[in-house]
C-alpha cells in the first residue's frame, strides 16, 4: 500500500507545473524512502520546478538542515536555523519547508535530521548550479555575467541553450554578448547535427574561441562529413592565426610594462651617473625600501581604516617616494658627496650601503617575501581583443613611468632647477663659478632619483614578489640601460629601456629567462663596439674630459 | 725589491708553506699542533688570497675594477671539479660511471665536453686554459671598444649574473644549483686522508708564493710602469702612442688565469664548487678583500683575503644576521676612511712616524706620505 503511494506521489512529482502545490507530507515521505533513485527522483522533480523556494529547500537538504518534525502523528518537513542551548537543552529555530512560515524554536531532540548523502547532494548540485547561473546571467556586474556565460560553454549542457538564447537576447555588454555566442556554438558543436555542427564551427572561427580549439581539431581530423571537416579545419586555422597575434600583441606589452619598470629605475641612475659620474648601487635597494613603504601602509590601512582600503596603493606612492628620496639624501649628504670624482670607489661605498639597507629589511621584515594586496581597482583588466586583456595594474605601471617621464622632461628643461642640472652637467667647474650651487644640484637631483626607484618599488608590488633581495633582480638590468643609452640624454635611456625591456620579454617565451639574458648581455656588448659610450654620447669637447 | 722587504716576504712564506703544515703534522695533542681544521681553512683562504691578488694585479695597478671575477674563478674550480667528478667513477650513490646528478638528471652518455677531464694533464690545462681564453674574448671585445671605468664594472657585473644564470641550469650538464660535490679522491689520493689535504695546502700556499712573485716581477717591469701610467691616466698613455688596450688584456687575461688557478685549488680542499660562488655576490666580495686589505700593493690583498675571510668564518658562526651588515659597515669605512686599506693606512703611519722622528732628530724627512706604489688620488678621476 505504501509503495503505491509513492508510486502516485511521483507521477505527480513528475508533472513539474504542480510540483508547488505539494504537500511537505508527501515530499518527506518521498525522502524518507530507502530507495536512493527515488529520492533522487524527488529532488529532480523539485529541482525541475525551477521554483526558487523549492531550490531554497534543496540547498537547505544539501547542507543538512532539513529535519522531519513529529507533532502528534503528523510529520512535517521543516528546516532549521540557528542552534542554541536553553537551560540544559539544545534548541533549534525551524521554519516550514517550502514556505519558511516560522514554527518557533523546539529542542533538538524532538526532530530527525533527513540526510542527504553523497548521491542525493550530486543530484541536487546541477539543479542548484543552473539556477545560480541563471542568477548570475542577469547579475548587474557584466564580469560576473561574462564569467557564468564562459561556464556554460564549457560544460555544453544543451538544456542550457534556452537560457542561452534567453540572455543573448537581452545581453548589452559586448564581452558579455561574446561569451554567449560562443557558448551557443559550443552547445551546438557538441550536441547539434552534421548541418548544426558546420554552423557552430564557423562561428566559433568568426568568434576566435580559443577553448573551442581541442574540439575543433576532433572535427577536423574525426568528422564524418568533409563538409564538417573543411568548416572545421577552417576554424582552426583562423583561430590560431588570431591567437598568435594575441599572444604577440600580449608579449609587447608585457615588454612594454618591464621596460617601464626598467625606465624609473634607469632614469634616477642616469642622471646621476650624467650629473656626478656615480653609478649608485643601492639603488636597488631604495627601490625595496619603496615596495616596503607600499607593504607597511597597506598594513595600516587594514588595521585602522579597512574601509578605505582601496585606497591604501594612492598613499603609498609619494610616501613611497618621500621614503627612498630621503634615504637617498641620506646616502648623498652623509657619505657619497666625501667621494666626489671617484666613481669607481663609490660604487663600491654604494654596494656597501646597498648591503646594510637589504640585511637590516631582512632583520626587520624577515627573509620571507611579504604579501601585498592589490586594490580593486588595479585587478582585472582593460579588454582589448578577443584573447588579450591588457591587466590594470601593468597599464597603471606603464602610464606611471611615462607620466615621471614627462614629469622629468619638465623638470630639466622647463625649470631653473633643471637648467642648473643640466649645466653642472656639461661642466661643473664652469658652473660653480657662475654661483650655480653644485652640491644643492646634487643632493637634489640624487634624492629625486632616488625617489624614483622608491616609486618603481611600489609600482613593482603590482606585479611581482616583495622581498629583502627584490633589487636585486632588477638592478643590473638598469645598469644595463644606463650604459647602453648613454649619458646625458634622457632619449638614450628611453630607447635602452625599451629595447632591453622588449628583447627580454620578446626572448623569454621562445628561448627562456636564462637565454634572454646572455643574449641581452651579447647584444649589449656587440653594441658597445659599434658606440662605446652608449646610444647618445656626449660629443665634442666634454666628450673625453 | 728591497732588502727588509724581501726578508719579512721570505720569512712569511717559508712560514706558510713549511711550518704550519709541519705543525699540523705533529702528533694530537702536542703543543702548537695545527689541526687538520684550521690547516684546510687556511688553505681556503690562501686560495682566496690568489684570487684577491688577481684582482689586486687588475685593480690596484691597471685601475681595472672587475666586478666579474667569480666567474674566472668558478671557471677553473669547475674545471677540477669536473675531473674530481670523474675519478668518482662507480663509487657513487648510483653505482654508474657517470656522475651522480648525470644519472639523477637521466642523463645516459657522458657529454662530449666532459670527456677530456678524465686526463688530470688535460684538467691542469684546462684550469689556466679556460679562463685564460674566457679572459681573452671578452676582455678583447670590451677593451678594444674602449669600455672603461664605471661602465667595464658593470659590464663584467652582467656578466657574472648571466654566468651565475647559465651554470644554475641543469640543462648545461654541471651540476645545476648544487654543482659538482662529493669528491673522494684527487689524482688517486684520497681526499680524507690528512695526509692529502696537507698536500693540498702546501701545493696551494707554493703557488701563492709563485703567484705573488709573478705579479711582482710585472708590476716592477716595464709594463707595470705603463699600467700604473693606465691607470693614472689612460688618454695620455695613448697619445704617447702605447695601446693601452692591449697592456689591459694582457693584465686581464692573467688576472683571469690567476683566478682560474685559484678556483682549482679551492675545490678539492672544500669538497664542492655551486653556481652560489661565482655570481654578483661573491665577485664583489673579492673586491672587498681587496679593498680593506690595501688595493695596489699586492701584501695587502693577500692580508685582506685572509684577514676579511677569517671574520667571516667566525661572525657567521657567532651572529650569523651580523656578518652581511658587518660587511656592508666595513666596506664603507674602508672606503671612506682608509683609501688604501689597512696597509695602506699602516704604512703611511710608518712612514709619518718615522718622519716624525727623523724631524724631531733634526735630519729632515723625506716628504714621502703615500705607500710606494699605492694609487694616488687621480686614479679614479681618469673618465
Amino acid at each position: 500500500m505504501r509503495r503505491l503511494l509513492l508510486l502516485a506521489v511521483f507521477a505527480w512529482l513528475a508533472s513539474a507545473g504542480h510540483a508547488a502545490a505539494l504537500t511537505p507530507e508527501q515530499v518527506s515521505s518521498a525522502l524518507a524512502s530507502d530507495d536512493g533513485e527515488r529520492r533522487e527522483a524527488a529532488v529532480a522533480a523539485l529541482g525541475r520546478t525551477g521554483d526558487p523556494k523549492w531550490l531554497a529547500f534543496l540547498s537547505a537538504l544539501r547542507d543538512g538542515s532539513v529535519y522531519a518534525h513529529k507533532r502528534g502523528h503528523r510529520v512535517e518537513l521543516v528546516v532549521g536555523g540557528a542552534k542554541s542551548a536553553r537551560g540544559d537543552q539544545e534548541v533549534v529555530e525551524i521554519v516550514r519547508a517550502y514556505d519558511r512560515t516560522p514554527l518557533g524554536v523546539v529542542p533538538v531532540a524532538e526532530l530527525t535530521e533527513v540526510a542527504a548523502d553523497r548521491r542525493l547532494r550530486l543530484a541536487i548540485k546541477p539543479f542548484l548550479d543552473a539556477s545560480e547561473t541563471r542568477l548570475q546571467l542577469a547579475d548587474a556586474d557584466p564580469a560576473v555575467r561574462r564569467g557564468a556565460a564562459v561556464k556554460l560553454g564549457h560544460q555544453a549542457d544543451p538544456g542550457a541553450l534556452p537560457l542561452v538564447e534567453e540572455a543573448l537576447a537581452r545581453e548589452t555588454d559586448r564581452w558579455t554578448r561574446h561569451a554567449l555566442a560562443e557558448a551557443r556554438a559550443l552547445i551546438g558543436l557538441a550536441h547539434g547535427d552534421a548541418a548544426a555542427r558546420v554552423e557552430a564551427a564557423q562561428a566559433l572561427g568568426g568568434l576566435h574561441a580559443t577553448s573551442a580549439l581541442p574540439a575543433l581539431r576532433r572535427l577536423a581530423t574525426g568528422a564524418a562529413s568533409a563538409a564538417e571537416r573543411d568548416a572545421a579545419a577552417a576554424a582552426v586555422r583562423r583561430i590560431e592565426r588570431w591567437t598568435m597575434l594575441a599572444t604577440t600583441l600580449e608579449t609587447a606589452f608585457q615588454g612594454a610594462s618591464l621596460a617601464s619598470i626598467l625606465l624609473l629605475m634607469a632614469l634616477g641612475l642616469a642622471v646621476v651617473f650624467g650629473l656626478m659620474g656615480v653609478i649608485n648601487m643601492a639603488h636597488g635597494e631604495l627601490m625595496a625600501l619603496g615596495a616596503y613603504t607600499t607593504f607597511v601602509v597597506q598594513n595600516w590601512f587594514r588595521d585602522v581604516w579597512p574601509e578605505r582600503f582601496d585606497l591604501y596603493f594612492l598613499v603609498a606612492l609619494p610616501l613611497a617616494f618621500t621614503v627612498a628620496g630621503a634615504a637617498g639624501l641620506v646616502l648623498e649628504r652623509g657619505v657619497i658627496r666625501r667621494l666626489y670624482g671617484r666613481p669607481l670607489e663609490t660604487l663600491l661605498l654604494t654596494w656597501g650601503a646597498s648591503l646594510i639597507i637589504q640585511q637590516a629589511l631582512r632583520l626587520w621584515f624577515g627573509a620571507a617575501n611579504v604579501d601585498v594586496a592589490s586594490p580593486r581597482w588595479l585587478s582585472g583588466g582593460l579588454p582589448v581583443m578577443v584573447g588579450l586583456q591588457l591587466p590594470w595594474n601593468r597599464t597603471f605601471i606603464i602610464g606611471l613611468a611615462a607620466l615621471a617621464l614627462g614629469g622629468m622632461y619638465w623638470l630639466l628643461f622647463r625649470t631653473s632647477t633643471g637648467l642648473a642640472i643640466r649645466a653642472v652637467t656639461q661642466n661643473r667647474q664652469m658652473s660653480a663659478c657662475l654661483g650655480v650651487r653644485a652640491g644643492v644640484v646634487d643632493a637634489t637631483t640624487f634624492a629625486l632619483g632616488a625617489g624614483l626607484a622608491g616609486l618603481a618599488g611600489a609600482a613593482l608590488t603590482q606585479i611581482g614578489n616583495v622581498g629583502p633581495s627584490l633589487g636585486q633582480h632588477y638592478i643590473v638590468d638598469s645598469f644595463m640601460v644606463v650604459v647602453t643609452g648613454g649619458v646625458g640624454k634622457l632619449a638614450g635611456t628611453i630607447l635602452a629601456a625599451a629595447g632591453i625591456g622588449g628583447l627580454n620579454k620578446g626572448i623569454e617565451p621562445a628561448l627562456g629567462a636564462v637565454f634572454a639574458k646572455v643574449l641581452i648581455l651579447v647584444a649589449v656588448i656587440v653594441f658597445l663596439q659599434r658606440r662605446p659610450a652608449g646610444l647618445f654620447a656626449a660629443r665634442g669637447r666634454h666628450a673625453e674630459a | 725589491m728591497r732588502k727588509r722587504e724581501a726578508l719579512a716576504a721570505a720569512l712569511v712564506a717559508l712560514g706558510l708553506v713549511v711550518v704550519l703544515p709541519a705543525l699540523n703534522a705533529l702528533p694530537d695533542g702536542a703543543p702548537l699542533h695545527v689541526s687538520n681544521f684550521t690547516l684546510n681553512l687556511f688553505g681556503k683562504f690562501l686560495a682566496y688570497a690568489i684570487l684577491a691578488l688577481a684582482l689586486d694585479l687588475l685593480w690596484g695597478y691597471a685601475g681595472v675594477l672587475s666586478l666579474g671575477h667569480g666567474v674566472f674563478f668558478g671557471l677553473g674550480a669547475y674545471a677540477m671539479g669536473m675531473h674530481l667528478m670523474l675519478e668518482i667513477g662507480a663509487q657513487g650513490v648510483y653505482r654508474s660511471a657517470l656522475p651522480d646528478f648525470m644519472v639523477w638528471n637521466q642523463v645516459t652518455e657522458l657529454p662530449l665536453f666532459w670527456r677530456p677531464f678524465k686526463s688530470a694533464l688535460f684538467t691542469l690545462a684546462a684550469v689556466v686554459l679556460v679562463p685564460g681564453l674566457a679572459a681573452l674574448v671578452f676582455g678583447f671585445l670590451t677593451f678594444r671598444s674602449r669600455i672603461r671605468g664605471v661602465y667595464f664594472s658593470i659590464i663584467t657585473q652582467a656578466l657574472a649574473l648571466t654566468a651565475w644564470l647559465v651554470f644554475n641550469r641543469n640543462e648545461l650538464n654541471l651540476g645545476g644549483t648544487n654543482g659538482l660535490a662529493g669528491f673522494k679522491t684527487i689524482f688517486g689520493f684520497r681526499l680524507s686522508e690528512p695526509a692529502t689535504q696537507r698536500g693540498l695546502y702546501v701545493a696551494t700556499a707554493v703557488a701563492l708564493v709563485a703567484a705573488w712573485l709573478l705579479c711582482r716581477f710585472i708590476v716592477g717591469s716595464r709594463v707595470g710602469k705603463v699600467l700604473v701610467a693606465i691607470r693614472d691616466s689612460e688618454t695620455r698613455v695613448l697619445f704617447s702612442g702605447y695601446s693601452p688596450a692591449s697592456y689591459k688584456l694582457f693584465v686581464f687575461v692573467v688576472s683571469a688565469v690567476l683566478a682560474g688557478v685559484a678556483g682549482a685549488l679551492y675545490v678539492p680542499q672544500v669538497g664542492i664548487i655551486t653556481p652560489a660562488k661565482i655570481g654578483v655576490v661573491p665577485s664583489i666580495e673579492m673586491v672587498v678583500w681587496v679593498a680593506a686589505g690595501g688595493r695596489g700593493t699586492l701584501v695587502g690583498a693577500v692580508a685582506g683575503a685572509v684577514g676579511v675571510n677569517w671574520m667571516q668564518s667566525w661572525l657567521t658562526t657567532s651572529y650569523p644576521d651580523l656578518w652581511l651588515l658587518f660587511l656592508g659597515a666595513l666596506f664603507m669605512a674602508v672606503v671612506l676612511f682608509m683609501p688604501d686599506g689597512v696597509v695602506g693606512a699602516a704604512s703611511r703611519g710608518a712612514t709619518m712616524a718615522a718622519d716624525a722622528v727623523r724631524r724631531a732628530a733634526g735630519t729632515g724627512g723625506t716628504r714621502a706620505l703615500a705607500a710606494p706604489g699605492a694609487p694616488g688620488s687621480r686614479m679614479a678621476r681618469e673618465p
